[in-house]
């Protein structure tokens, strides 16, 4: 649920639940992308040393 | 066959005898997945559920093995955060079991819903007054951090590791990992709690209602601690069951008695905290509401309180005094004994807070009614125990589980590694051998 859905009430308690559900899904999602533009950069610089 | 597929340095049973192993755990998996079907295609009119019992046998499932698998945030808190370098060795066993526990309990919450095309309702119309709602949630998210600790795992393959990519992208996720693992601690933190909070806040039913702080009643906390207590012990025992399958040690047993030792910490705390929580309910709070103690636990065969006694006495007294004195983890017997009782009284537990609240009578015309589940129940409660034989079987042929299995049981090395050594070493000889040429 976003604050855009008809649904949404600006209280303490959609604040603090989807808060903390979009804040947790932030940070996994941070850390994948990082894992995984992080990885392909790094395989992109032992395609040019093969003895790595 | 797929000796390929198989890590360096650590032997295998045949093929043939690994596919009937998977086969044989396949027809109680299949037989559990018809019962799934038959619960969504037909409805939950497969279920004994009545106006007693809105809880079908499933829910005690999903509790235990939410229960028993916070043995992987528990260890990824001890390894990652508290820097316990020891459990590197089990800790991959820890997510593994971890990960098998939640994408289990998922399932049995896709099945109890009746309608899982509409799973997504509870994110998108999110009641934020349901402390389910928070279960929903932090479950949710917790198998999505337990799949990223998982996959480092599955990109440790033989064959996957030599595709560069994926090298760098497991060696990228373990070096950020202790940043999923605080995730994934905090996530447990509010799912195990609030899974507690629901028996807790249910203010019409005396057996389960408790104070607290806040939003939050006493059972929030103590489901928290006895997962963080009892979820080690269950990753223990597992290990251990893998170990007399398999015929061999797999992990070192400094790893098995510091995590044995923390466990038994944390279950002495822990059942003094739930000594502590039952006596001032039985004194205090329950006569509040008009209802002595044995009012819940008599007239009926099934919830003497021999259950009360059980679950504190014998499943949390005695298995924390074998744990936290050294001459008692390091005892192979007291071991299996110690971590046996631990990990059923947290089932007992979620029993007795699942089961036991709804068959207490609350009303002067009400009676005690015990409950019968129907095959399918039993069919679907034990189709995430085939799953989880399945995929530890795979996940233990395939993949570099057991750190230290190799240094453990030496072996001959295997035809393909012999190849692939060899193929790798020419570059090298030619090297040596051209250098006099130059000269």
């Amino acid at each position: 649920m976003f604050p855009f859905n008809f649904e949404w009430i600006w209280d303490m308690g959609h604040v603090v639940f989807m808060g903390g559900l979009w804040y947790a899904l932030t940070i996994l999602g941070i850390g994948m992308t990082y894992c995984i533009i992080k990885a392909a950069i790094d395989a992109s610089k032992d395609n040019g040393d093969p003895h790595h | 066959m797929d000796s390929a597929l198989i890590p360096k340095g650590v032997k295998r049973c045949p093929l043939w005898q690994f596919l009937l192993f998977i086969g044989a755990a396949g027809i109680v998996l299949l037989w559990g997945v018809y019962a799934m079907f038959l619960c969504w295609f037909k409805g939950l009119n497969q279920t004994n559920m009545n106006d007693y019992y809105g809880f079908a046998l499933w829910i005690w499932a999903d509790l235990a093995v939410i229960a028993v698998g916070g043995g992987a945030f528990f260890t990824g808190l001890l390894r990652y955060i508290f820097g316990k370098d020891a459990l590197k060795n089990i800790i991959n066993y820890a997510v593994l079991i971890g990960f098998i526990c939640y994408s289990s309990a998922l399932l049995i919450l896709a099945i109890d819903i009746g309608q899982p095309l509409r799973g997504w309702f509870i994110f998108w119309h999110a009641n934020v007054h349901s402390m389910l709602t928070e279960v929903a949630f932090c479950l949710s998210c917790y198998f999505g951090v337990l799949t990223i600790e998982y996959i480092p795992l599955i990109l440790e393959n033989r064959q996957i590791d030599k595709v560069p990519f994926f090298h760098h992208l497991g060696h990228n996720m373990h070096e950020v990992m202790a940043v999923f693992a605080a995730t994934g601690a905090f996530l447990s933190f509010f799912h195990q709690g609030s899974l507690g909070g629901v028996a807790g806040v249910l203010f019409g039913r005396p057996f389960a209602f408790r104070e607290g702080i806040f939003i939050w009643p006493w059972t929030f906390f103590l489901f928290t601690w006895s997962a963080a207590a009892c979820g080690p012990c269950f990753t223990i025992l597992v290990t251990k069951i893998t170990e007399k399958v398999v015929g061999k040690k797999l992990v070192k047993d400094y790893a098995i008695e510091l995590l044995a030792k923390i466990s038994g910490w944390m279950l002495l705390t822990y059942t003094i905290a739930k000594f502590i929580d039952t006596w001032y309910w039985a004194t205090v709070l329950a006569p509040s509401q008009g209802f002595t103690l044995m009012d819940f636990y008599t007239n009926n065969p099934l919830y003497g309180i021999w259950i009360l006694i059980t679950e504190i006495a014998i499943c949390g007294l005695v298995p924390a005094a074998i744990l936290m004195t050294p001459k008692g983890r390091k005892n192979p017997v007291a071991l299996w004994i110690a971590i046996s009782l631990a990990v059923a009284g947290v089932c007992l537990n979620r029993w007795v807070m699942v089961l036991q609240i709804m068959a207490v009578p609350v009303m002067t015309f009400d009676n005690w009614v015990l409950y019968f589940p129907s095959w399918q129940e039993v069919a679907t409660t034990i189709l995430p125990v085939a799953y989880g034989v399945i995929l530890i079987a795979i996940s233990y042929r395939y993949l570099p589980v057991f750190p230290n299995e190799a240094e453990l049981n030496p072996i001959e090395p295997l035809p393909a590694e012999e190849a692939e050594e060899k193929s790798v070493e020419p570059p090298v000889d030619l090297e040596l051998e051209l250098k006099p040429a130059e000269a």
